[in-house]
């Protein structure tokens, strides 16, 4: 996300907020809009393509292992981040914001910690009683 | 920001009492999102909400496969189409990843022509999403049905483990929902820009609210959530 707001499009937001100047908003505080240029959208709409094409030719040309399951998380990952930091606009908006959507999340991954113990034991225990590998 | 909510304008008036006053003391003087509207900060919280939502089918669909000792159903197969005589692993997947990226696409101008108060574009482009998405039901509607035909079912399948008709049907079916869901909202919303009534101020039909452009912008967060969980599906689901 760091990358994103460093391209100098920043700029836009600090104008949408000026163009809201509080002394016309009352009281409230500013509302943002979001607008950038349609070029931006362009080129991440064509990076979502190229990492889409890309985690499909991971399947087509069969990559196993390490190797495919590392590729497809990190496609997943740039694509998913893509569209949240450009397309949803998560990168111009305030840190609170960001912080109060996007960390809870990741604490789902406590949760597949857990289930990913939980799951190797059932299997233990299915292979115990129910005997070898079918 | 020098704009940051007064927090003691409260403070010369009576508070009141009983509910009114529980009411009132929750809604009182603090705001944690300060340059975000209610509409945006609570479409990014029930976002949230979707996220745990789909986070446990993914999770549920990780212990299922995780722990049973029949060998999963190798989804680049069973997801293959017959086309010219050879198998094409997971195309028609392939091809609903890149309709639904497209949709986002345009969504994404949409809400920029929507700023610019562009009512002829974002309502085409808005149009041009919904059909996209329509589409990718369509296409899923398709895959669902060769499925069924070929004797996958909640309770088993012919290749393997019986969790994977299940997982199955559960997060695409859930997830093809949303998309639904997503296409008649994208239909009234460019209804109302196309009628021009975030120009005008007409009332909504359930709120009797004056909209704004920026309906347009909630819309697409919406929108490119569920084109997120597709990710995540298409990562895990189908590639894994």
């Amino acid at each position: 996300m760091a990358e994103a707001t460093a391209n100098g499009l920043g700029q836009h937001t600090l104008h949408g907020a000026q163009a809201h100047d509080p002394a016309v908003a009352g009281i409230a505080p500013a509302e943002v809009h979001q607008e950038h240029p349609i070029k931006l959208y362009l080129v991440v709409w064509a990076w979502l393509f190229i990492l889409s094409a890309c985690s499909y030719l991971v399947d087509y040309v069969g990559l196993q292992g390490y190797l495919r399951w590392s590729l497809i998380l990190i496609f997943m990952m740039l694509k998913a981040g893509l569209i949240v930091a450009v397309f949803m606009h998560m990168a111009w908006e305030r840190l609170a914001l960001t912080y109060a959507i996007i960390l809870p999340p990741i604490l789902v991954l406590v949760f597949v910690a857990m289930m990913v113990f939980e799951s190797d034991y059932t299997l233990l225990t299915r292979t115990v009683f129910f005997g070898a590998e079918p | 920001m020098a704009d940051t909510t007064v927090t003691h304008i409260g403070q010369t008036q009576p508070r009141p009492a009983g509910l009114q006053g529980v009411a009132a003391d929750w809604s009182s003087d603090q705001r944690a999102f300060k340059n975000v509207s209610w509409g945006k900060a609570m479409m990014w919280i029930f976002l949230l909400s979707d996220t745990f939502v789909f986070g446990c089918f993914l999770l549920s669909y990780m212990t299922a496969r995780m722990s049973t000792r029949v060998p999963w159903p190798n989804p680049s197969e069973v997801f293959a189409l017959h086309i010219g005589g050879s198998n094409i692993p997971l195309i028609l997947i392939a091809i609903m990843t890149f309709v639904l990226i497209s949709s986002s696409g345009t969504m994404a101008m949409a809400v920029n022509f929507g700023y610019r108060h562009d009512r002829r574009k974002t309502a085409i482009l808005m149009l041009l999403t919904a059909a996209l998405g329509a589409t990718f039901v369509g296409m899923q509607a398709f895959e669902w049905t060769k499925l069924i035909t070929e004797g996958v079912r909640p309770w088993g399948n012919p290749w393997g483990a019986a969790q994977f008709g299940s997982s199955f049907f559960m997060i695409t079916g859930f997830h093809g929902t949303h998309v639904t869901f997503g296409v008649i909202f994208l239909i009234i919303v460019a209804r109302k820009v196309w009628r021009g009534d975030y120009d005008t101020g007409r009332p909504g039909f359930f709120t009797s609210r004056r909209g704004r452009y920026e309906h347009v912008e909630i819309m697409g967060l919406y929108w490119h959530f569920v084109d997120l969980v597709w990710v995540f599906i298409f990562a895990f689901f189908y590639l894994w």
